[in-house]
């Protein structure tokens, strides 16, 4: 220990002291200090660029699930779209159908009421006709019969004879 | 832009060859040549203390003489007034400085003021009793953390520059340096200070870090400069330590020194000097650490390595070069080791002066 105080040197404390201050100082001003600044920038930046690029990856797959999600939607409503058109056009011809149908019996209908009214009116005429008829024969019959004395007679006495007296 | 950056060493280097032109031969005479041990021994000792002029190396010349080549310093005094001059003029102890009529004279790595003659005068332990002046000199270690200060200073002010220049990306000397800084952010200074404040003592941690680490390092080259295991450099750095901690400390940190809560009243008076000291013990502890590893290793390691010439045969030698060199992993290991711990610390007891809300105790 007493060698030690002994050779403990004044100057060389000095000289140490002043000139680790000053190095200190100087190394702050010209070197420590721009050093961490700039490494803390770059820091910061490499950083933010990051943390920008996992902000992209993120917007992006935002993009493809609403591309997805888009897609999604458009074949869906792409099948809407084709089923709602199969089923108007089972549906308009099943429309068409029946009211073809409908006519069909409509017009077989009317046909069949025209048909029965033309027949209605037909055998009336022929009713008529055949009235008529029958009474010109009967007519010109009587006429015939009746033309002679004899015949009307001979009509008297058959139609007599026909006829019995009970 | 390569072409520049290329320039940067050889600059450095010419810097450095300057002193090398500086470089003096001396020639130490050994009057009986003593034995390898003590040899090796005082080699060592010499070797962790500071000096007043850096020496390079030293080697034998054919005639027997010992010659070492260094460069001088400046030795700066003050006694009654600011005294300058080159420390060739002590020629390691050997001869008597005269500046502007007063002599001095260093003596195992002191400078004593002197008569003319370069007397001194001992107590019955052997110490010298002759006044010491005030030594500001540029020692081989403060030398060194002038270096280290001016290395470090231009490598992360170039650093700095082309992070304003607006890189995101770290180039250059940036690639290897970044993660550390980083590393301290994340992992020593956010944890233990927090979020909030942790941005106060970023300066200081990154700074003590550095430099501890890199004189740790340059401990360990051949150079011989070991700053880290003078107890004046560790003491300096742990002191910074303490004032920040003390003068960044909140109502809160202050409350538990003085006025534990949760205690009954009796308790908290006898706490209170516990924990004021316990303040203290805090620093005191990182300066002994520090200075007790290094110091530990290079004295270990400098061992290991003088085995090898007490051995002088192929086994003994290889194991121990074996063994030192294992050992200088270690020691570079412990370099960052015990930086990494200074700062750990450090940050610890700033987290400690400005936490805010305390577990229930």
């Amino acid at each position: 220990m007493e060698k030690l105080i002994n050779e403990f040197s004044i100057g060389l404390f000095f000289w140490q002291l002043v000139l680790f201050v000053g190095l200190v100082l100087l190394l702050r001003k010209f070197a420590w200090k721009p050093i961490l600044d700039a490494v803390e920038k770059r820091e910061t930046g490499i950083d933010e660029a990051l943390k920008s690029a996992e902000k992209a990856k993120l917007e992006m797959q935002n993009l493809q699930a609403d591309n997805q999600k888009l897609l999604q939607e458009a074949r869906m409503e792409r099948e809407a779209m084709l089923k709602e058109a199969r089923d108007l056009k089972a549906k308009m011809i099943e429309d068409a159908k029946g009211e073809a149908q409908n006519q069909a019996n409509k017009i077989i209908e009317q046909a069949q009421a025209a048909i029965e009214s033309e027949k209605k009116a037909a055998i009336a005429e022929l009713k008529n006709q055949v009235a008529n008829l029958s009474i010109e024969i009967a007519e010109k019959v009587v006429r015939e019969e009746l033309s002679s004395k004899d015949k009307q007679l001979k009509l008297v006495e058959s139609m007599l004879g026909e006829t019995t007296f009970n | 832009m390569r072409r520049k950056i290329s320039l940067k060493p050889i600059t450095l280097l010419l810097f450095l060859s300057t002193f090398f032109f500086y470089g003096q031969e001396e020639v130490e005479h050994i009057e009986a040549k003593p034995d390898k041990k003590t040899e090796i021994k005082e080699y060592i000792q010499h070797h962790l203390k500071d000096s007043y002029d850096f020496s390079l190396f030293s080697y034998e010349a054919e005639s027997g003489e010992v010659k070492h080549i260094s460069f001088p310093l400046p030795v700066i005094l003050w006694d009654g007034g600011l005294r300058i001059f080159s420390s060739s003029k002590l020629h390691h102890g050997e001869a008597v400085a005269e500046v502007d009529g007063n002599f001095y004279k260093s003596y195992h790595g002191k400078i004593y003021k002197t008569d003319a003659s370069g007397t001194i005068d001992y107590n019955e332990e052997h110490h010298p009793i002759n006044e010491k002046p005030l030594d500001f000199s540029i020692t081989k270690n403060v030398f060194t953390i002038f270096i280290i200060g001016f290395l470090m200073f231009a490598m992360f002010a170039s650093m700095a520059k082309k992070y304003k220049r607006g890189n995101a990306i770290p180039v250059g000397v940036g690639r290897f340096l970044e993660p550390i800084v980083l590393y301290i952010r994340d992992d020593i200074a956010i944890p233990n200070i927090g979020k909030k404040h942790y941005k106060r003592y970023m300066s200081f941690l990154l700074t003590v870090f550095f430099f501890i680490w890199i004189i740790n390092l340059l401990g360990l080259t051949p150079l011989g400069v070991n700053v880290t295991n003078n107890i004046a450099v560790t003491l300096a750095l742990a002191l910074l330590t303490y004032i920040i901690t003390t003068f960044t400390a909140n109502k809160n940190y202050w409350g538990h020194i003085f006025w534990m809560p949760g205690v009954p009243w009796p308790m908290k008076i006898i706490l209170a000097p516990i924990e004021l000291l316990g303040t203290l013990i805090k620093p005191f502890s990182l300066l002994i650490r520090l200075y007790a590893n290094i110091t530990a290793g290079h004295i270990v390691l400098m061992s290991i390595i003088g085995l090898m010439f007490i051995f002088k045969n192929w086994l003994g030698s290889s194991l121990s070069f074996g063994l030192a060199f294992a050992l200088s992993l270690l020691e570079l290991l412990v370099a960052a080791l015990q930086a990494y711990i200074f700062t750990m610390l450090s940050a610890l007891y700033f987290g400690s002066a400005v936490e805010e809300h305390h577990a229930d105790h």
